[in-house]
Formats: C-alpha cells, structure tokens, sequence
C-alpha cells in the first residue's frame, strides 16, 4: 500500500507538479479545442482556435493563482 | 551541420543543462551530509530505471500508439511543463516569486537531510539512496520527454540525444571539480527560454494529435506546417511580457 501512495504521490508531482492549476488548465484547452474539431471546423481553423485557448487559459490560471 | 540541426542540439542541450543542473543540486547535497555510497547508490539505481523506463516507453509509444496520439500524449506532457516553467518564469520576472537559486535549494536540501533519521539496509542510508533515486529519476524522464519530442519534430533523434548528452557530461563534470551547486548558471534566464520552447512544441503537437479523436484518425495540420512554431514561440512570448507587466499591478505590496 505505502508503495502505490508513494509511485502515485511520484507521478502526480511529476505531471501536475506544484499548481494543478496549471494542468487543469491545458486539458480544459484541450477539451474545448476537441469540441470545435468534432465540430467541423476545418482543421487549420480548429487548430488556430486550440492555440488561442491555450493562451487564455494559461493567462486565466496565472491571474487566478497571483489573486488568490 | 545545418542551422536546424545546431537549434535542435542548443535546445535540448539548454533543456536538459537545467534538469541536470537540480539533479545535481539534489546528489550533492545528500553525498555531502548523508555520505556518498548512498548518493551514488541513488543516482545509478535512477539512471538503470531511467533506462528500462525510456526502452519501455520509446518501444510501446513507438510500437502501439498511432502517430497522432503519440503527438497528444507527448504534447500534452511537454505543455505541462513547459506552462510550469513559463508560470514560475512570469512570477519571478515581475517580482512575486523570488529567484530560484541552487545555493538556496542546496541549503535547504543538506538541512533536510541533517535532520532526517538515520536508517540503513545492506550499509546504504535510505534517505539519501531515496532522495537521489527520485531527483535524478524524476529530472531524467523530463530530459526524455525533451529529446523525444525535439528529436522526433526534427527528424534527428541522434542531435537531440547528443544535445542532452553533453550537457549531462558538462553538468558531471563540474559537478565532480567543483563539488558545490552551480549557482553561478543563469538558471531563470535559461528557465525562461526553455520554458518557452516546451510550452511551444508541447501545443504544437498536443492540437496537431487532438485529429487522433476525427474519423480519419490523423493528425490536425496547423496553418503553415513547422512555421506554426514560430509563431507560437513568438505569442507565448509577449503574452509572458505582458503578464510580466500586467501582475505586478494586482499584487503591488509583495512585488519587489
């Protein structure tokens, strides 16, 4: 048991890492980018959009962290 | 050479310098006060693990995964990090994180390690055999995933893995002379670039493989093909600047 709390204690410090804001914030982009692509927008379009929401969500996730 | 093959080495030579340069941070603080049999124990434990980890990973994405998906497991990964470097990065440029500094980490890694109880098995300290074990583990895989996306964006895995190579060599080999954390390396800076090289890549090709989800299975293709990059290196950019700028505002009594 103390080992598997400690290899999922490894991974979760290694994917999420000191702000899971950060994490939640790039799956969040990418789960609404997935949505325009099953959409139907064209795929130069779609992928435009996943690269603008990145951004926003990143700037959201750092303007949420400092005022907090 | 070309000039794409001497990017691809300075990247992941500068990413990979920065990992090296912790794992380092962290060996030689536990060598120093716990003794150096464990610390070395640690760190080659990590490096045979890092090993059977990276021919596992590299035969099962290489085997199993479908190109796109491989791109948005790997690219989802790198943005991550790339995104946390980026974040520490904004914070430290405008005043409302301090610096990082390896003397500072070193101090607080040997005080940890002065006040952890001794236990042995086999001879071995396992404080410091697990300490060293993680750092160099843990600052390794992302070493791995550097290489692998650098490598494979550029069609050149050998310039990514001499990249990373040599910077390893570097940072052991100072790390042997000196036997003190490498303070005098611009880590921020370096932190900074790198940051905005991950975060780039990372979204190039987590979008480019979100196509693995469409009924033909393939990967998105971004306006412009590889210049895409670019222009991502240069929005993650001002868009940092201006957080940069902007944060400060919000928190004027703990930005220095």
């Amino acid at each position: 048991m103390r080992f598997v709390k400690g290899f999922g204690q490894f991974w979760y410090d290694f994917i999420i890492g000191d702000d899971w804001k950060i994490a939640a914030a790039v799956v969040a982009a990418l789960a609404v980018t997935l949505v325009v692509v099953l959409a139907g927008v064209s795929a130069a379009g779609a992928a435009i959009a996943g690269g603008v929401l990145l951004l926003l969500f990143f700037v959201a996730s750092v303007l949420i962290d400092v005022r907090s | 050479m070309t000039g794409a093959t001497w990017g691809l080495v300075a990247s992941t030579f500068a990413a990979s310098f920065v990992e090296f340069v912790e794992a380092l941070t962290i060996v030689l603080a536990m060598g120093v006060t716990r003794g150096w049999r464990s610390a070395i124990a640690g760190t080659v434990a990590a490096l045979v693990a890092l090993t059977a980890f990276t021919a596992a990973a590299g035969y099962a994405l290489g085997t199993w995964l479908p190109e796109s998906l491989l791109q948005l497991v790997v690219g989802t990964l790198l943005l991550i990090f790339g995104l946390q470097w980026l974040r520490k990065a904004v914070l430290r440029s405008s005043g409302l994180k301090a610096m990082h500094d390896e003397e500072e980490e070193y101090a607080a890694q040997t005080e940890a390690a002065r006040q952890a109880t001794r236990q042995s098995r086999f001879g071995i300290d396992t404080f410091a055999f697990v300490v060293s074990f993680k750092g160099v583990f843990l600052e390794g895989v992302e070493v791995v995933f550097v290489v692998i996306t650098f490598g494979l964006s550029a069609a050149n895995m050998p310039a990514a893995i001499g990249g990373a190579a040599v910077a390893g060599l570097l940072v052991l080999i100072a790390g042997v002379i000196l036997h003190r954390p490498l303070a005098a390396i611009p880590e921020n800076a370096l932190k900074y670039g790198v940051g905005l090289l991950l975060a780039s890549f990372g979204a190039y090709w987590a979008v480019e493989g979100l196509g693995v989800f469409t009924q033909s299975g393939e990967s998105l293709e971004w306006p412009g093909g590889d210049w895409a990059i670019l222009a991502l290196i240069a929005c993650w950019l001002l868009t940092s600047r201006l957080l940069v700028k902007v944060l400060p505002r919000l928190k004027p009594e703990v930005a220095r």
